[in-house]
């Protein structure tokens, strides 16, 4: 890959602090989200990024867009240091950086029209006003599949999957080059699902642009994703492209989820790997490597020492050292 | 970027020119539609639609000025004269019709209630918003003000400010204003909590906006049902509080026709048959706090968020 990647991003940290105590308030612990994370998206290309709900790939999203403030570690977009930007460098950033939520119930101001909702960003950032405005925010809505005429609708006039589509008209409004697509579809009816994905496998196609996938769904992130990165308790684990993952996955809690897609085939028999016991808390993640407490393979080094995120040839990455014995 | 807009504008060159439409229905079309089909509800609302039309036209409606006081024209059968066709309500002590002064009453009551829950609007607002969008320390700040307030005893506090100041209606309102907020500003806080992390103001602040458009066009209209609410059921209490204080000499001066004042004065006449006096005045306060209590619970039906799916 010659071309630099769009973004970039180093040993992203975020820790929650956790007080306790009412007057003299002190720091007792923290919520380990995101725990030095790296990864790279290049451009045009679609990152998916998956783990079970609470290993923190929501954070990730939110870290990325500084909606939420990165505890360490760094972030690089188009060659700009993302968290050292200021207030205004960072809202003209925005620009290029944008995000599609999970719930499309609650990503929608009830009290706003839907031509406010999608002319907002065109306000804000002094792209367009007045009948300029109208005409763009008309246009919005036709490119994501609804009519011009909605923008006088408010949402709870809506479906779930029309509003999904008007978070994406919202998203594409200032012309981003990144979205984070934050579980878009898990909210939706199965139905609706694959609609939406069309529409953001389209728009892609249309305008070049660049998606960092998180959704918790192996098999739609099969079908929209080119590159595959796999999240357990605030690291990544396993990060390569879509074939090798699916096909060739090397962590055993890959293989784990893997083994859990159901098979529309039930004449088919697998040997499943079942995971047992709880993901492990966050304020007090396990020594060494992370997944050893629920690792069907795990062996005395994984208690002790952590594994070290490398690439393993051909750009397939992985955090297990019983992946590097084997090699 | 000029790529994207081309892009745009051809994708859109088929756009079929779209038939009249209706306009959207806005959640406030919605609770309007809810709110007409509650009969108590509209009751209040005609109960207190009908205390306005008094108090705008009163010296159109009222029969009698309601200062003058009849024993001077028309000699002692003018005083404390029972309910008749000539006087509804009666005359009071210095022949002044009881009816005349009720209407004029109105006046008194709506204005302390549309100011007092101004007063009270603008402070709780504002710091019930500030309170619960920044928390931290202003948050434990403004919430140990709102408890304190909550705690003090009302009369005891516009009792030390009229040992300073003459008692006016200004004075009446801007301390029931001044005492009621904390109920505001709790409402707003809370909703101001729960509002500010929801999905579109991430989304707001993900497009770029500031704190100030945040609050503005993200957060304070989604709070403005309940706060509607509870001004509504605290005018109701505002007009009682009123009417308490100038009992208790306090509050409006006479000759101002004001129903505590009345009951006042009225009270000693009760026992001895003269009713009318104080009677009249106290069902004016009922029904006037009846009606807001009415429409209030029937905004805070209406306008559940709950029902906006």
């Amino acid at each position: 890959m010659g071309a630099a990647p769009l973004l970039e991003v180093k040993n992203l940290v975020k820790h929650f602090p956790i007080y306790k105590g009412w007057l003299l308030s002190r720091q007792v612990g923290s919520v380990k989200a995101v725990d030095g994370v790296t990864f790279t998206i290049n451009r045009g290309e679609t990152l998916g990024l998956v783990g079970e709900s609470g290993c923190g790939k929501s954070t990730t999203g939110r870290l990325i867009l500084r909606l939420i403030e990165p505890t360490s570690g760094e972030v690089w977009f188009e060659g700009n240091n993302v968290l050292s930007l200021d207030r205004e460098q960072m809202r003209a950033l925005r620009k290029d950086m944008q995000i599609i939520f999970q719930d499309p119930y609650a990503s929608l101001n009830p009290r706003m029209t839907v031509g406010d909702i999608i002319g907002e960003p065109l306000r804000i950032h002094g792209i367009a006003s007045g009948r300029e405005r109208e005409k763009r925010v008309k246009e919005l809505l036709e490119v994501v599949g609804l009519s011009s005429y909605h923008a006088r609708r408010y949402p709870h006039e809506f479906s779930g999957g029309q509003r999904q589509r008007i978070g994406v008209a919202r998203a594409l409004a200032v012309n981003p080059k990144l979205i984070v697509c934050d579980e878009p579809v898990s909210a939706l009816d199965v139905s609706i699902q694959a609609q939406v994905i069309n529409l953001l496998q389209d728009l892609q196609e249309q305008y070049g642009l660049t998606y960092l996938f998180i959704a918790h769904d192996l098999s739609v992130v099969k079908h929209i994703s080119d590159r595959v990165a796999v999240m357990y308790l605030g690291k990544i684990v396993e990060l390569t492209d879509k074939n090798s993952l699916y096909q060739n996955p090397l962590h055993p809690y890959t293989k784990a989820l893997l083994s859990a897609i159901p098979i529309p085939d039930p004449t088919l028999v697998r040997e499943r790997t079942l995971l047992e016991g709880d993901v492990p808390s966050p304020i007090n993640p396990p020594s060494g490597c992370r997944f050893h407490t629920r690792c069907p393979v795990a062996e005395e080094i994984c208690k002790h020492q952590e594994p070290a995120f490398e690439d393993v040839g051909g750009g397939h990455y992985v955090a297990c050292h019983l992946v590097k014995k084997s090699q | 970027m000029s790529k994207h807009e081309m892009a745009f504008s051809s994708a859109v060159a088929k756009q079929p020119s779209a038939a009249k439409e209706p306009k959207g229905r806005s959640l406030w079309a919605d609770g309007w539609r809810r709110l007409r089909k509650n009969r108590l509800a509209m009751l209040g609302l005609f109960i207190i639609a009908f205390m306005t039309f008094l108090a705008v036209f009163a010296p159109l409606v009222a029969p009698y000025d309601p200062i003058e006081q009849l024993i001077w024209t028309k000699g002692k059968a003018a005083r404390l004269a029972p309910p008749s066709k000539e006087h509804w309500f009666g005359t009071d002590l210095y022949g002044r019709d009881v009816l005349s002064r009720v209407i004029y009453g109105t006046r008194i009551s709506l204005t302390i209630a549309v100011a007092a829950s101004v007063v009270s609007l603008v402070i709780g607002v504002t710091l019930g918003a500030v309170a619960g969008y920044y928390g931290g320390k202003i948050d434990d700040f403004i919430s140990w003000l709102i408890n304190v307030i909550y705690a003090f005893p009302f009369l005891l506090f516009v009792l030390s400010i009229v040992a300073f100041r003459p008692a006016s209606l200004t004075l009446v309102y801007v301390a029931i204003g001044f005492v009621s907020w904390p109920s505001i500003a709790r409402v707003v806080r809370g909703q101001v909590l729960s509002i500010k992390e929801t999905e579109f103001v991430e989304a707001a602040r993900a497009v770029g906006a500031k704190d100030f458009g945040i609050i503005f066009r993200h957060i304070l209209p989604n709070v403005i049902a309940p706060v509607i609410v509870q001004v509504t059921l605290g005018m109701g209490s505002m007009i009682m509080t009123e009417a308490s204080l100038t009992f208790l000499g306090f509050g409006t001066q006479p000759p101002t026709p004001s129903w505590g004042y009345m009951i006042n004065q009225g009270r000693e006449y009760l026992l001895s048959g003269q009713w009318w006096w104080s009677v009249f005045p106290g069902l004016a306060i009922s029904l006037t706090v009846l009606g807001f209590n009415l429409l209030g619970d029937g905004l805070r039906d209406a306008l559940d968020p709950r029902l906006n799916k």
